[in-house]
């Protein structure tokens, strides 16, 4: 094992998770936490960074139980953070469908699809907690589709076996996050939560060791300003966006979960990045962002490409016998079905091949000429009318009369700030929920489960949690002018002056593209020993470079975009270093990650349990990251090796 | 191609701003309008000069965040299209494009084509929620919700506030915001509990937030990129009319 | 300075004129607006069928002019019923122009900023911003020119209160077809500013779904042609000679 660029600390353990029967630990552990009385949670401030499904839901509900919260993100809105983006839907164990679903099931599903890198407990308490999500948002007046007797319709997703998914249209993260927003809205009229818009958190404020405040940014002014409270809750989201083109929107970042890691708290399995099979390909140099095809495309359509290398007719030229459906040929059972992971690798391979097509010959075709052979256009119309349009829009092609082209994207990120079984990070006083935490998803995230655990932790697990942590509050009033305030706000004051007065001439997209760059050449979905440590020394070069060379216009104390941005880049050259060190370190295949020198003999992923499972928790350091590691036991589910052949 | 375009540029709220015409060459048909002005703006930080702020994030038509008026048509010239999901295959060679913010006097500027929509969260803080604390939820399937009315609440839940209603409408009104969101809830049954006080509560805060009264011109269903239909007005009118007689 | 935008939610609350009413908020304006026009409308088909007997000769017409005097006697005193249609018309042109007034200026605050580039509008009643209030003052001034005309007759030559027909006939004289002329174009304002209006006060009253809107909108267009054609047919007839 590679030792290069980190050191091993000592080990970390989850200190919070009960024993006991798996399907008993949460609910012991509600009992065992302390409460905090009604009266008393006036005093207690709690700040809440984020208003995606699992900031909203965490401040709305702690508003209701009474805490005075502060709530924020960086969009104008609270409704626009990037959660309003999911499509396909959110899974819950209600077994609605009588087809065996159960909790118990679900947790299995999660605990296999996560590739055996997750918690067991974590797990089961998301499984057992879905169905109350259902109900929690039904009476939010969430418009979920519903059958003609007017009960909840389910589907499958994702390749499960069971109807365990519920949606709303093809819009169902925007039906979650508006059903979350209102709760929320209703308690900033109440008075209960201080709600701030276009503010975005730029340090986190720790006094004797506890999580205090946050250091934040007024968008519009530019004014700087400090946030004092009893705990700090970051629920910022994923970091897909260190690939620059991702499915994130573009405003996706690390840099609240990025200053809590450099004061301290734990990254962990910051390499876990999930790639999704069926995105819009890149059409040139001008592209800001990549398109999600809903997966459910992959059920009616069939991939393939060319067999002959570079071949550029138009594919109604190329006959039947001269194309390669190569999902088909190499996983005849599942077929076109095949997990993420495995769709998204496949293409890959044959585009390194050279059988891609489309610009750059970055593109697979997803063919729905037998489909509508088979079902007519008007039954596909039906079912994927909205799909094909927003395909067209992009495209200017006509999936109807040509196979549309996918190419994997970044689309989610399974790693982040390592927290317990409480959703506290190392550093007391700091929570984090949603996609911000590492918690449940392991090395590979099933569709329709981030928006279950986003839920999950904002409406009933940190509000029953984080009164364990309060109950010894409030804290010592703190003013503004205490030594670690002081810092911290330094600390802002001095990036943001560096920037205005870096004398550069390159722009933060030009450097944020090139990271970009190296990091989908290098660390996305294939990785090897050598593409990583020639990844580490290009991201530290083009970090040298971007502090000499990047230009920001502008001054402080106005709407600057540019500065904005220029903040998020520089973090993301720490963060980008940080996963190919990761990755690096984790010479098993796993997940999503194929590793080069960890496959079988017929070029699939090969797991090293003996050696990998754990949870790599990495502490900053100045000079290299220290590793601390979590080991991952599996009392329920042992650990198999995946197959889809 | 290349096209000429001219822009608002306002540097703050309280300085006045003029349209500033920009040349702008070899734009790939298949970028995606913000990708030009990304384009753009690249050009402007080489040459030094500030770049155009504008508003966005997810760049896939459901944040609500984009806001250009494109040529006096919020959101440009495509139905059903945001500005983010318009592409520049839509213009030619030589074309010459205006961009302007939202105009509405509840929608003051912030800089160049940034404007402030925080009236539309104020008008939802004012009644655009079903009160379901935590916790309290029944069970899922206890009330079922007959298909239709499952599905216009979710044609009207659709809306992704983005406010290129008020800014088509001749009277800065956000008529149809208010009646999508208030659709949405009245529809179901969950939200007939506070249907009345949500409706008054909900139209008092849009006229103190300096919103106009609407004239049914139907200016704001043309431009609306969710394809929101004058439907939910008159149901938000209905519904205002019978909690204001209940009311009285 | 600190725009903590969401930090407002507060006090609009408290700037909100207290007590508010709901029938001073924009909808209720618009619901007594909706409400005084379609007062109007009644008495305009009433006025327009009225209008017909101009074809039936000059003593029929005068009959029913006389009639709508001694509607109820000797029950009710002279001149009762139009007594209540002029109180009942002032009022709504009252009501209307007065929530007019408020709307319009509301309406000012909310769009102070043209946009640079004007665009044709496309929404399904397109203009109606500019019918309804330019045709409205259009409309206007012609009822001030119809009373003096034909109610007061301060501008016609028929001075004689008892002879409508004779008012009539003078009015539309051939020789004055500027008059004919003037009252068609505001007859167009009117069924232009109808044909908006009349769905319009039914949308902001009933609030139809859909499929009911459609035929809202057809309907208020086939009543605007009905009376804007029983108004016209009049001042044609007579200055066609075809009533004499
Ligand atoms: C296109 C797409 C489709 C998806 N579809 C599905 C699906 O069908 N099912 C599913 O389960 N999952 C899906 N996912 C994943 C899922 O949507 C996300 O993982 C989840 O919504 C994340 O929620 P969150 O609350 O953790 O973060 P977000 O929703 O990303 O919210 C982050 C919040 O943090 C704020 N913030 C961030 N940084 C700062 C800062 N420095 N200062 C202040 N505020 C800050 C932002 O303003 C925002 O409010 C999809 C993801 C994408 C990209
Ligand atoms: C005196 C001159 C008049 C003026 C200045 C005027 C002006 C207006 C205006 C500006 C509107 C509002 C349009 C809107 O906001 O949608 C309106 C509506 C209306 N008007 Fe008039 N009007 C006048 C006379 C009339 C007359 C004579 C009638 C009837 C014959 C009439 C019937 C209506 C109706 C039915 C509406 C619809 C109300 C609604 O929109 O809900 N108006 N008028
Ligand atoms: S109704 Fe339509 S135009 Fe208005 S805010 Fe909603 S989505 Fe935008
Ligand atoms: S950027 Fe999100 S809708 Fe356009």
């Amino acid at each position: 094992m590679s030792t290069d660029f980190y050191r091993e600390g000592a080990p970390v353990a989850d200190a919070k998770a009960p024993e006991g029967p798996i399907s008993e630990r949460w609910e012991q552990r509600r009992f065992s936490g302390r409460l905090v009385n009604p009266a008393n949670r006036r005093k207690l401030r709690v700040i809440v960074v984020g208003t995606g499904l699992a900031g909203a839901s965490a401040a709305a509900t702690l508003g209701e139980l009474g805490y005075r919260v502060a709530n924020y993100c960086f969009q104008d809105s609270a409704r626009r953070a990037h959660s309003i983006a999911a499509q396909g839907g959110i899974n819950a164990a209600k077994n609605y469908r009588n087809d065996g679903d159960s909790v118990h099931r679900l947790f299995y599903d999660t605990v296999k699809g996560g590739d055996f890198r997750s918690r067991e407990s974590n797990v089961h308490r998301l499984a057992e907690i879905s169905t109350e999500i259902i109900d929690q948002c039904v009476a939010q007046g969430v418009p979920f589709a519903r059958e003609y007797g007017g009960l909840l319709d389910n589907r499958s997703f994702g390749g499960a076996q069971v109807s365990r998914t519920f949606y709303a249209r093809g819009q169902t993260g925007q039906q979650l996050l508006l059903g979350a927003y209102q709760a929320l809205q209703r308690q900033v009229a109440a008075g209960t939560v201080d709600l701030h818009t276009r503010h975005e958190m730029l340090e986190l404020v720790i006094v004797e060791g506890k999580a205090r405040g946050i250091i934040v940014r007024d968008l519009v002014t530019g004014e700087i300003s400090t946030e004092l409270a009893d705990a700090v809750v970051l629920a910022t989201g994923g970091y897909g966006n260190v690939f620059f083109l991702s499915t994130n929107a573009k405003g996706c970042n690390v840099t609240a979960s990025w200053r809590a890691h450099r004061k301290g708290a734990y990254f962990a399995n910051p390499c876990y990045t999930q790639i999704h099979p069926t995105c819009i390909p890149q059409s040139g140099d001008h592209q800001s962002k990549l398109t999600l095809m809903s997966e459910s495309l992959r059920n009616d359509g069939r991939v393939w490409v060319p067999k002959a290398r570079g071949d550029d007719r138009h594919p109604a030229d190329i006959p039947e016998s001269e194309r390669d459906y190569y999902l088909e040929r190499r996983y005849p059972a599942f077929g076109n079905l095949v997990p993420r992971d495995i769709a998204s690798r496949a293409a890959k391979v044959v585009c390194d091949e050279g059988h891609g097509v489309g610009p750059g010959g970055l593109g697979v075709y997803l063919d729905f000429a037998d489909a509508i052979k088979r079902l007519g256009k008007k039954a596909v119309e039906a079912k994927y009318g909205n799909l094909f349009d927003m395909y067209d829009r992009i495209t200017g092609e006509n999936p109807y009369e040509r196979p549309m082209r996918i190419y994997p994207a970044v689309h989610y990120t399974m790693g982040g700030l390592w927290v317990d079984y409480d959703l506290s990070s190392n550093i007391p006083g700091l929570f984090v929920t949603g996609e911000a935490n590492f918690s449940d998803h392991g090395a590979n995230r099933l569709g329709a489960s981030a928006l279950m655990q986003g839920l999950s932790d904002g409406y009933f697990v940190l509000p029953n949690t984080i009164s364990d942590y309060l109950a010894d509050g409030p804290f010592e009033a703190l003013s503004e002018d205490h030594e670690a305030v002081v810092a911290a706000r330094k600390e802002v004051d001095d990036r943001i002056a560096f920037f205005l007065g870096n004398d550069g001439d390159r722009t933060v997209d030009s450097f944020h593209r090139e990271l970009g760059k190296i990091m989908w050449e290098y660390c996305g979905m294939e990785r090897s020993d050598e593409g990583l440590r020639k990844a580490i020394g290009l991201i530290r070069d083009l970090k040298d470079e971007f502090y000499k060379r990047v230009k920001v216009t502008g001054k402080a104390e106005e709407l600057n975009q540019q500065l904005e941005k220029a903040g998020r880049v520089a973090d993301f050259f720490e963060l980008g270093e940080l996963m190919c060190i990761d990755a690096l370190h984790r010479t098993e295949s796993c997940g999503g990650h194929f590793r080069a020198e960890s496959q079988t003999e017929e070029g699939e992923a090969k797991r090293d349990d003996e050696h990998f499972s754990y949870v790599a928790a990495w502490e900053f350091g100045v000079d290299e990251p220290v590793l601390h590691k979590e080991a991952l036991e599996f009392e329920y589910v042992h650990p198999t090796q995946r197959s889809y052949k | 191609m290349k096209l000429s375009l001219r822009i608002w540029r306002q540097p703050d709220a309280d300085t006045k701003g003029q349209m500033v015409p920009y040349e702008i060459e070899g734009v790939s048909e298949d970028a995606s309008f913000l990708e030009m002005l990304d384009v753009l703006n690249e050009h402007l930080i080489a040459e030094g000069k500030d770049p155009v702020a504008f508003d966005h994030d997810c760049r896939e038509g459901i944040c609500g965040a984009c806001s250009l008026v494109i040529d006096g048509q919020p959101h440009g010239p495509q139905a059903a299209t945001t500005t983010c999901q318009l592409h520049m295959r839509r213009y030619k060679d030589g074309d010459s494009i205006d961009i302007e913010p939202w105009r509405a006097g509840a929608f003051p500027v912030i800089k160049d084509l940034v404007v402030d929509r925080s009236a539309f969260d104020r008008i939802i803080q004012a009644g655009g929620y079903i009160s379901a604390p935590t916790g309290t939820a029944p069970e899922a399937h206890s009330v079922p919700i007959p298909k239709q009315d499952a599905d216009a609440a979710f044609n009207a839940a659709a809306c992704i506030g983005c406010g290129a209603c008020v800014a088509a409408c001749p009277n800065g009104s956000g008529m149809l915001f208010m009646g999508a969101k208030v659709s949405h809830l009245s529809l179901m049954p969950q939200g007939q509990p506070e249907r009345r006080t949500r409706v008054l509560g909900m139209v008092a805060e849009h006229d103190a937030s300096g919103f106009g009264g609407c004239t049914n011109q139907g200016e704001c269903a043309a431009a609306c990129p969710k394809e929101i239909g004058l439907d939910v007005i008159g149901k938000l009118n209905r519904d205002f009319r019978k909690a204001a007689v209940r009311a009285a | 300075m600190s725009t903590d935008l969401q930090s407002r939610t507060a006090a609009p609350k408290a700037a909100r004129p207290a007590p508010w009413k709901p029938w001073r908020s924009n909808i209720g304006l618009k619901i007594a607006m909706a409400v005084s026009g379609v007062l109007m409308v009644l008495f305009i088909i009433a006025h327009m069928a009225g209008n017909l007997h101009v074809f039936e000769g000059r003593e029929e017409m005068n009959a029913y002019a006389a009639g709508l005097r001694s509607f109820g006697a000797p029950l009710l005193p002279h001149e009762s019923l139009l007594w209540v249609m002029r109180i009942g018309l002032v009022a709504s042109i009252a009501v209307h122009i007065g929530a007019l007034i408020a709307l319009s200026r509301r309406a000012h605050h909310a769009r102070p900023v043209r946009y640079a580039h004007r665009h044709k509008a496309k929404g399904e009643s397109p203009n109606a911003y500019g019918i309804m209030r330019f045709g409205g003052i259009v409309i206007f001034l012609f009822v001030i020119w119809h009373l003096l005309d034909l109610t007061w007759r301060t501008v016609n030559p028929v001075k004689d209160a008892h002879d409508a027909y004779g008012a009539v006939m003078a009015t539309f004289d051939p020789d004055r077809w500027p008059v004919t002329v003037f009252y068609l174009l505001a007859l167009t304002a009117l069924g232009l500013h109808l044909r908006h209006g009349i769905w319009s006060a039914v949308q902001t009253i009933a609030g139809p779904n859909t499929k009911w809107r459609k035929r809202t909108q057809a309907i208020a267009l086939a009543v605007a042609v009905l009376i804007v054609a029983g108004f016209a047919i009049v001042p044609l007839a007579v200055t066609f000679g075809v009533v004499s």
